[in-house]
């Protein structure tokens, strides 16, 4: 497997564009990271595309009906909330593998107002629908009990998760691409109305829309192309292995371990050489369990690590610069591309007023319930 | 003449791990599977073990009506028709294997529930589905 650059990266604005289609949203996307890159669809020799809701209709073909039709193979991925990361990893082994020298991959979602809760359900007879009367399988019920295991292990208080809201909502004052730029303060978050306990609603990533886009190349022909390649150190996918509590309670824990684990060893780091983190923070809980799960500090040292401010740009290691799905948004298939540019942005030092300062390393990762976990390494050459 | 009087309605489980005996005295229980091989127990039934592949068929196991709370959520929002706020639960049975479920008979506060604490199972008709059968599901309530 050979080296692998990231030459373009581009995304929009996450937000809200009921009048616009998803081709219209990934192809603006597609384009911004095309003209990053300095190259045409022409030099595209493979296109992955990431959509969950549209995930049966398409939409790599349809987004180069609106670009560029060459004919190239297009992959369509869908892997629940790592559907763009996927999508990433795609791009990223065509190139790896040798058999292709540029690639593209891009995430995009046009998700309503309606989340998950428009997701599912099929036919059937309703009168038989477990939600709600045998606990609940749903998101927010998924990641509170989460935090809650983590609150009856080591103590975790509401108010420690609730800090992530405040420093990812801070975070994002300095990011023009989230789709929320609004600071809360802790009591803010704290008197916020309840969604699942412990998480309030500013603890929620908001529904959107949004799409994101890199470009992946050979390291060998990077150089033609830009001055400030991207080396991808690790590109890693995981499922959730057999755990105790099987299916029954989702555990977000054992298959982001053992990504972690493979995804350091691929690319020769340690999490103490991480000089930037994007996690998943789909939910508040979900952050201070990934600290852990990701080794940037002991079991049970996620609160401890908030408290002390370790991880707000800054710190000494910095998480979800960006403002995290929390503020940032989360267009699920866009989401893991997105978290990409914004490491890129960091290693090449064009990530404006939220610059990690010597950025050199850096990780990103997500993780979709059913389950897939996604890590990738970045480093700056 | 007399009426003739309406048969019982038939009683079916929400899920089908969920056994409702025949005989109207005995209590409904829930269902498992254990694996021969490893040991690994599983509701309702499976093709192959998840943990170390055996194809043997497995052993049904009936499982306890007794267990004890791993963790919960609050839940206050949900999808239409679900009365909020409830509690969201995961019970740890003894056979080693956990349930998903409602807590009922306790107010849907963080403050009134103990990690570990004892659970008791209870059933009753939830609604009626389409062709007029009672749906029974359960839920625990503590001890």
């Amino acid at each position: 497997m050979r080296d692998v650059a990231v030459i373009g990266v581009g995304m929009i604005k996450f937000g809200r564009y009921p009048e616009k289609t998803v081709p219209e949203l990934a192809g603006q996307a597609v384009l911004l990271a095309l003209k990053d890159a300095g190259i045409d669809m022409k030099d595209v020799q493979l296109l992955a595309s990431g959509n969950l809701y549209q995930s049966n209709a398409m939409v790599g073909q349809r987004i180069m009906q609106t670009i560029g039709q060459t004919g190239i193979p297009v992959i369509n991925v869908a892997n629940a909330c790592a559907t763009g990361s996927t999508a990433f990893r795609e791009a990223y082994m065509a190139v790896a593998s040798g058999a292709y020298d540029v690639a593209v991959a891009v995430g995009s979602e046009q998700m309503g107002k309606m989340g998950l809760l428009g997701a599912g359900g099929g036919g059937g007879d309703p009168a038989y629908s477990t939600e709600g009367v045998l606990g609940s399988g749903l998101m927010p019920a998924v990641f509170g009990m989460a935090g809650v295991e983590h609150m009856r292990k080591y103590g975790t208080t509401q108010e420690q998760f609730a800090k992530v809201s405040v420093k990812n909502h801070k975070h994002s004052m300095h990011n023009p691409y989230s789709q929320y730029q609004t600071e809360v303060g802790l009591e803010d978050v704290l008197n916020a109305r309840v969604v699942s306990w412990p998480n309030t609603l500013y603890m929620c990533c908001p529904t959107g829309d949004g799409a994101a886009a890199a470009v992946v190349c050979s390291m060998d022909k990077a150089r033609q192309y830009t001055t400030h390649p991207v080396r991808i150190a690790a590109s890693v996918l995981t499922s959730d292995p057999w755990t105790q509590r099987d299916l029954t309670m989702p555990d977000i824990n054992t298959l982001t371990r053992n990504a972690a684990k493979e995804a350091y060893e691929k690319a020769g780091v340690g999490p103490e050489d991480l000089d930037l983190i994007e996690l998943h923070d789909c939910f508040a809980t979900a952050e201070l369990l990934h600290y852990e799960n990701l080794g940037i500090c002991g079991e049970g040292e996620a609160g401890r690590l908030i408290d002390e401010g370790a991880t707000s740009v800054g710190g000494k290691i910095p998480v979800n610069a960006s403002g995290g799905l929390l503020s940032k948004g989360h267009p699920l298939g866009a989401t893991g591309v997105a978290n990409v540019c914004e490491v890129v942005w960091h290693l090449r030092g064009e990530a404006g007023n939220r610059q990690v300062e010597g950025a050199k390393v850096g990780l990103a990762h997500v993780i979709g319930l059913g389950s897939a976990c996604t890590i990738q390494v970045l480093e700056k050459v | 003449m007399a009426e003739a009087a309406a048969a019982p309605a038939t009683r079916k489980p929400i899920v089908p791990f969920l056994r409702i005996p025949e005989d109207p005295a005995e209590k409904p229980y829930l269902s498992g599977s254990r694996c021969k091989n490893c040991g690994a127990t599983y509701l309702g039934t499976r093709m192959a073990c998840s943990k170390c592949f055996s194809t043997e068929p497995m052993e049904m196991v009936k499982l306890s009506d007794r267990g004890e709370l791993h963790v919960f959520s609050i839940v206050h929002q949900s999808a239409p028709g679900v009365p909020t706020p409830y509690i969201a639960a995961i019970v740890d049975l003894p056979e080693g294997v956990s349930v998903r479920c409602n807590i009922n008979g306790v107010d849907p506060d963080p403050a009134k529930l103990k990690f570990g604490m004892p659970v008791q199972m209870v059933t009753e008709k939830i609604r009626t589905d389409r062709e007029g059968n009672d749906v029974i599901a359960f839920s625990f309530k503590p001890v």
